[in-house]
């Protein structure tokens, strides 16, 4: 190609490429800040990385933003190191806090940099799970005095000769060990490393018809999909985990709270009025979190139809 | 006014100094090598010192003077320490002990600074593997010693302009060194070595690396700048021929040590010990020796009427004359009379070379 | 008489293998007969939740540095320092490409000034091909409907490779002149490279805040040895005559440098670069876990929703980004070689062309800064015009492979599990732990010689220390059995493509694709074919692995000079023995680093094995970077993968220098005069 060539086409295109400008709209600045902004600021919201909470995180923020005009920054963070956070400043708010009590020593009593806002009105269940096809078949099998008689069905390539009780979320503080040791079942403790391998397992057990018990919790989408049954363990009594060697009864039912930074409480935002105000159903949060999960919608949108649905409940949240 | 290109001086500074001066130089490599000289290890033998110390003395002892616009030859097989001595004339290696002078300057004593100058002024070398830069232009590459000197850029490549033509390199500043055969890379290192105008040149086994007709122009093109130019060289060598060829004198070295030094007819004439001897068996002699190495003593019964020779005329240029001529050819050296050369004495050294 | 004399030591050489083969099935026939009564005596079992005092003491550790960063001078004076000049140079890129800035909704440059001026720079440091390449790889991040996403990646990736060149290429060049610097260097950089990511994103997030700075300076650790290391290797293995000459002519040190040993370096340096973007790109992804914005984060939350169709479209933008730069940077490698020795008329040429650019580039800057059609990427804002398909396409394709090859899979799962891995790992985990050290040693020592005793001794007393001995012999049997796999796969896979160019230019692709993938992206629909196990984890990790080998293997197959070969071939040899008894000997020494190399490979997906069932070391770093209690309990689990790291590291490079020293002894390696 010769140089008068290349320039030639050079100038063509650009001709061409100045030409579009004719027609397309011009990108506007956007407005520096309308009142209501300013007076609510920014909102750090950590989100955990399981969809129940990205669906209360997507209603919060879908309200601020849109009822308050706030900013807000989604944050996706693991739980500690959302913790860590309300120190830094870099988290102003968890809103949906499983126990944790370790942490809340350390941030709310010792460093006294968060403070606790509510509950969530979601009750957090965790226990010991066997798909439905199963309870189905083998109704029994949901009280533990009979998980013996099947330990042998359970077992797997990775249970060294005993039943397998899946393990999931590293996240989670569990006593599955202590559980099997003290309950003297026939079981090994097998570690899945993640929610999504344990989701999995569950799904592909209820497909396949293939024996499974594992750990599990709800609110979870997932129970939208396949309605996993809980096996019954001996039941929880206050002060029956006190020593997490001696465990031998069904995990407390947790009341799921929210956890603010000191510093946001104190702020007087409309949007901390907002998160301190907010409590809905675990079958409110069932539906967002499906609508993300399944459905795939985009949280915002997910929010937005909940919202649209749900004027009534959220119209209290947003009360002083 | 610009300084002249090659400057022809013969003679440096300090008029009859010695261009170079080696005096007990040593260069033990291994832990501790400073330990071995002057102490009784030092004259152990290299596997002894080896075994004992773990040190290697790749330059024994080693004494010589090179004059000014000599070309001075070293002469070794591999591992006879020969580079190593080299580079202990430049410092790129350091030498462990003895004195170097260059033109009267301690070489050992000199600072960085001051090594760095004499080396960007007063000498250069040429390696056997040319070590040029191949991301540069042969012109760029003739012309680095200047730059790396601090030459304005007009200037560096008015002089590289003029070197690539006296080293045969014309039409050649634009390619690139691996576009060239390895005669001409050579002849690169060459112009490169020739730009910074040195008083010394050192060449390294320059031409091992080539094929032998090429090797043989190279030769040729050293013995015609040192012709043009006169600069004093210091060359290394395995090949016997080439030294033989260039050296007005020969250095021998064979374990680190010098085993003889001399004209290359004392050499292959007066062999110092078996090992050159050995060495300089296959010399065509008669190309080497003059005459000087096969007259005999002058008897009273000579005849006197026979041509005239001089005693530095080669064997082979002699044969002619001497085999023509019926009586004996005297031998002159001096206008006098130092011998009479016969047929005998001639075919003698032929017919060995024959065998 | 020598090549005689060459014939016994071969002999004697050979008979020493055999024995070698001998004294190390002794050792482990003594194991096994030990291990039959001692079995599960003193295997240092720690229960998961249970904690050692070590454990307990790094969690106080985490805490007081927890407790002192607001009052700390060493923060307000050093970390802050550093996160706020990292964090101002990733928002500034961030606010070029990604995020709206400066009062507008979009970011300065929108796609088609991003596109354009992607292609300019490609076409000038490369050629019109990679110009090309890169215009239609950009375009496909739209395309996907992961503009955004891709462009945050891209900025954190640059932030991250332009702070590693600043540091690393400078370090680089140091540690190729001191050896001083490059003994201390080499262990540093080998801890970064083989210490689980997991384990430091947590104290990162401590020391440097949560936000870009963390994502950046996680990305840095990792992604920092190739370029030091690289430029180190590139500025020593510079010509000694080139450096001497220059020397003779009185260069001083810094213009031997400049002038001599960077320029002569230059095409290994770029190698070296290209090794870091690499490394950034795929440490980016995972940096999603500390809120590092981009494409990692599309990745992460399909993971939560098994989502393997989103999860597969957005790991595909991240492999053409891997894709384009490679091909970018490695074209402008190849350029360092061509751009010196280019015509006038060519070059000037080429300058019209760069000008033309430049100017279509301007024209696309100016478009992209003002008007919306030039600034949003067009398309449905889901899915884009493409992703929405392809991730479709992809979901139904893996429910069916998953719906109709389960029996298959959990076959194959449960004849390695019950075959190979249970005897295996009981044989490893269930013995005393002195027993397994003094094997350990016995062995080392027997393929890799009396030096790497003292070595492999600390490394097995620090593992003991650690108090993970059992969990670090679970992953060491797992971590044996993968090698074992990518190994096979290297040397067929290999072979094969050694000896067949169509081959060759087949598989490369698809190897250089696993390569760059995210795991994450592929664990859901393994975990659907093998479920959650220990054989997921060593699947995963052979998909990361083998790669490599394959390509190693390759290259040396490929580097047997073809007279051998000619030879053999003409003396009458079959396939099968040209491959046995020439090939694969003379390409011992890329086999042995295939060996080296799969293993380090398995081990750094250890941590993502813990994710999908592996339990062990990679379920304990997980756990420990997601529960406050088991902090100090992960930390010790990834300083024992560095642990196995090391012992297996240095035990099979000495045993394959013993090896080559061995074949050199023989004439067997090439270019080495006799």
């Amino acid at each position: 190609m010769s140089n008068v060539v290349i320039g030639r086409f050079v100038a063509v295109l650009t001709v061409g490429a100045l030409a579009l400008t004719a027609c397309g709209s011009k990108i506007e600045d956007t407005p520096s800040g309308t009142t209501s902004r300013a007076a609510c600021g920014t909102v750090n919201i950590a989100v955990n990385p399981w969809v129940g909470y990205q669906a209360d995180a997507a209603v919060i923020a879908y309200l601020a933003t849109n009822e308050l005009g706030c900013t807000v920054n989604k944050k996706n963070l693991t739980e500690e190191v959302s913790w860590q956070g309300f120190g830094t400043g870099a988290v102003d708010v968890v809103l949906e806090n499983w126990g944790h009590d370790d942490l809340k020593k350390t941030y709310i009593e010792q460093q006294g940099v968060a403070v606790e806002y509510g509950s969530t009105g979601n009750k957090g269940i965790i226990g010991w799970y066997v798909p439905p096809w199963l309870a189905q078949e083998y109704p029994d099998i949901t009280d533990w005095n009979n998980l013996n008689k099947y330990a042998d069905k359970f077992k797997t390539s990775e249970s060294g000769g005993k039943g397998q009780l899946l393990l999931g979320d590293p996240s989670f503080v569990t006593n599955d060990e202590a559980l099997v040791k003290n309950l003297k079942l026939d079981f090994k403790v097998v570690y899945a490393g993640s929610e999504t391998a344990l989701i999995q397992a569950f799904r592909t057990a209820e497909q396949q018809k293939q024996w499974m018990i594992g750990y599990f919790y709800e609110p979870q989408w997932f129970l939208n999909e396949v309605k996993l049954v809980h096996v019954n363990l001996p039941p929880y009594t206050a002060g029956c985990d006190a020593d997490p060697a001696k465990v031998a009864c069904d995990y407390a039912p947790y009341d799921l709270d929210k956890i603010v930074s000191k510093k946001f409480a104190d702020s007087g935002s409309p949007a901390a009025a907002l998160v301190k105000n907010f409590q809905w159903t675990n079958d409110h949060q069932n539906s967002v979190a499906l609508d993300i999960a399944v459905n795939k919608l985009s949280d915002d949108d997910a929010a937005k139809k909940w919202v649209d649905a749900n004027r009534d409940v959220w119209q209290a949240w947003l009360k002083n | 006014m610009p300084e002249p290109l090659i400057s022809a001086e013969r003679v440096p500074a300090g008029v009859g100094e010695p261009a170079l001066a080696v005096t007990d130089l040593w260069k033990v490599f291994g832990p501790r090598a400073d330990r071995v000289v002057g102490t009784p290890l030092a004259d152990l033998s290299r596997a002894d010192l080896m075994a004992q110390t773990g040190c290697v003395a790749a330059v024994r002892d080693i004494s010589f003077t090179v004059a000014p616009t000599e070309v001075f030859v070293v002469m070794g097989l591999s591992g006879s320490g020969k580079s190593t001595l080299v580079r202990c004339l430049t410092r790129l290696v350091e030498p462990t002990s003895g004195t170097v002078l260059v033109e009267g300057e301690d070489l050992r004593g000199a600072d960085a600074k001051r090594l760095r100058d004499l080396r960007r002024h007063r000498f250069a070398m040429v390696f056997q593997h040319f070590g040029l830069l191949p991301h540069r232009r042969v012109l760029d590459n003739i012309a680095y010693g200047l730059e790396i000197r601090g030459v304005s850029r007009t200037e560096r490549y008015r002089r590289a302009g003029e070197v690539l033509d006296l080293v045969g390199l014309t039409g050649h500043a634009d390619h690139f060194p691996d576009q060239l055969s390895g005669g001409m890379q050579q002849r690169v290192g060459l112009g490169r070595a020739l730009a910074v105008d040195p008083r010394i040149l050192f060449f390294d086994e320059p031409f091992s690396a080539l094929d032998p007709l090429i090797r043989r122009d190279m030769q040729n093109e050293v013995l015609r700048l040192h012709h043009e130019v006169g600069k004093t060289m210091i060359f290394i060598t395995h090949d016997l021929h080439e030294a033989l060829r260039l050296g007005d004198r020969i250095l021998i070295m064979r374990d680190g040590a010098a085993v003889q030094i001399g004209r290359p007819d004392e050499v292959v004439g007066a062999p110092a010990d078996d090992y050159v001897r050995d060495f300089v068996a296959d010399v065509p002699k008669s190309h080497v020796l003059t005459i000087r190495w096969v007259m005999r003593p002058v008897r009273d019964d000579d005849p006197l009427d026979g041509p005239e020779l001089g005693a530095d005329v080669v064997v082979r240029d002699a044969v002619r004359a001497v085999l023509s001529s019926s009586a004996p050819v005297k031998v002159v050296h001096d206008g006098e009379l130092v011998g009479m050369v016969d047929d005998e004495a001639i075919l003698r050294v032929i017919v060995a070379e024959e065998q | 008489m020598t090549a005689l004399a060459g014939t016994a030591a071969s002999v004697r050489r050979r008979a020493g293998g055999l024995t070698r083969g001998w004294l190390v099935g002794g050792v482990v026939a003594v194991w096994v007969l030990l291990w039959i009564p001692l079995r599960g005596r003193d295997t240092l079992a720690l229960s998961t939740s249970e904690l050692s005092p070590l454990h307990e003491r790094l969690n106080d550790l985490r805490d007081a540095i927890n407790n002192t960063r607001g009052s700390s001078p060493v923060f307000s004076a050093f970390f802050d320092v550093i996160r706020e000049s990292v964090d101002a140079l990733t928002v500034f890129l961030q606010s070029l490409i990604s995020q709206p800035a400066y009062g507008r909704p979009v970011p300065l440059i929108g796609w088609l000034g991003v596109v354009a001026v992607a292609t300019f720079g490609a076409y000038a440091v490369g050629n019109l091909r990679v110009a090309a390449l890169t215009a239609a790889g950009f375009t496909s991040f739209g395309l996907l409907g992961f503009w955004q996403q891709s462009m945050d990646t891209l900025a954190l990736t640059l932030a991250a490779v332009l702070i590693c060149l600043a540091i690393g290429i400078p370090l680089g060049i140091w540690a190729g002149l001191s050896d001083r610097l490059n003994r201390v260097l080499t262990p540093v950089l080998d801890f970064m490279q083989t210490m689980p990511t997991f384990v430091y994103l947590a104290p990162l997030t401590l020391f440097f805040l949560i936000g870009p700075a963390s994502g950046v300076i996680a990305t840095l650790i990792y992604a920092m040895p190739p370029v030091i290391r690289i430029t180190a290797h590139g500025i020593r293995s510079v010509a000694p005559s080139s450096v001497e000459a220059g020397t003779s002519l009185g260069a001083t040190r810094w213009q031997l440098l400049r002038s001599v040993r960077v320029p002569l370096a230059k095409r290994t340096i770029v190698l070296g670069i290209n090794q870091t973007v690499m490394c950034a790109l795929s440490m980016v992804t995972i940096a999603a876990l500390i809120d590092a914005p981009g494409l990692g984060q599309v990745v992460l939350r399909a993971l939560q929703t098994l989502d393997v169709g989103t999860a597969f479209s957005a790991g595909l933008a991240i492999v053409i980004m891997a894709i384009v730069l490679d091909r970018v940077t490695t074209a402008a490698r190849d350029r360092v070689e061509t751009q010196y020795r280019m015509g006038p008329r060519a070059r000037g040429r080429r300058r019209v062309v760069l000008a033309g650019l430049g100017v279509l580039t301007a024209v696309a800057l100016y478009l992209s800064y003002t008007y919306v059609w030039a600034a949003f990427f067009p398309g449905p804002e889901r899915g884009g015009a493409v992703g929405g398909e392809v991730a479709d396409g992809v979901t139904r394709a893996s429910d069916w492979v998953q719906l109709n090859l389960g029996a298959v899979t959990d076959a194959v799962r449960n004849a390695i599990s019950y075959g190979l891995l249970n005897p295996l790992q009981s044989l490893i985990a269930d013995s005393p732990w002195y027993l397994v050290s003094a094997v350990v040693l016995a062995i080392a020592w027997i393929v890799a010689g009396p030096r790497i005793v003292p070595t492999a001794a600390v490394c097995l007393g620090l593992l003991v220390g650690s108090g993970l001995w059992q969990e670090a012999m679970v992953t060491l049997a797992a971590t044996l059995v993968a090698t074992v796999i990518v190994m096979a796969l290297g040397v067929v896979v290999g072979v094969w493509m050694g000896r067949s160019d169509r081959a060759d230019g087949l598989i490369r692709p698809t190897l250089d694709a696993a390569q760059v993938m995210p795991a994450f992206v592929y664990l859901v629909p393994f975990l659907g074919l093998f479920g959650a196990s220990r054989f997921t984890a060593i699947v995963a990790a052979v998909v990361f692995a083998a790669p490599v080998a394959i390509k190693l293997v390759a290259d040396g197959i490929r580097g047997v000079p073809a007279t051998v070969v000619e030879a053999a071939v003409s003396s009458g040899s079959s396939a099968w023995q040209v491959i046995t008894k020439v090939q694969l000997p003379l390409a011992r020494q890329s086999v042995t680093l295939a060996a080296n190399q799969g293993l380090i490979y398995v081990l750094s997906m250890v941590v993502v094995g813990g994710l999908v069932g592996a339990g062990a070391l990679g379920y304990l770093v997980v756990a420990g970077f997601s529960q406050s209690d088991l902090y100090g309990k992960g930390l010790a689990a990834g300083l024992a993968v560095v642990l196995l790291g090391v012992l297996l590291d240095r035990t099979t490079q000495a045993a394959a220098r013993r090896l080559d020293a061995g074949a050199a002894h023989r004439g067997l390696r090439k270019g080495k005069d006799s």
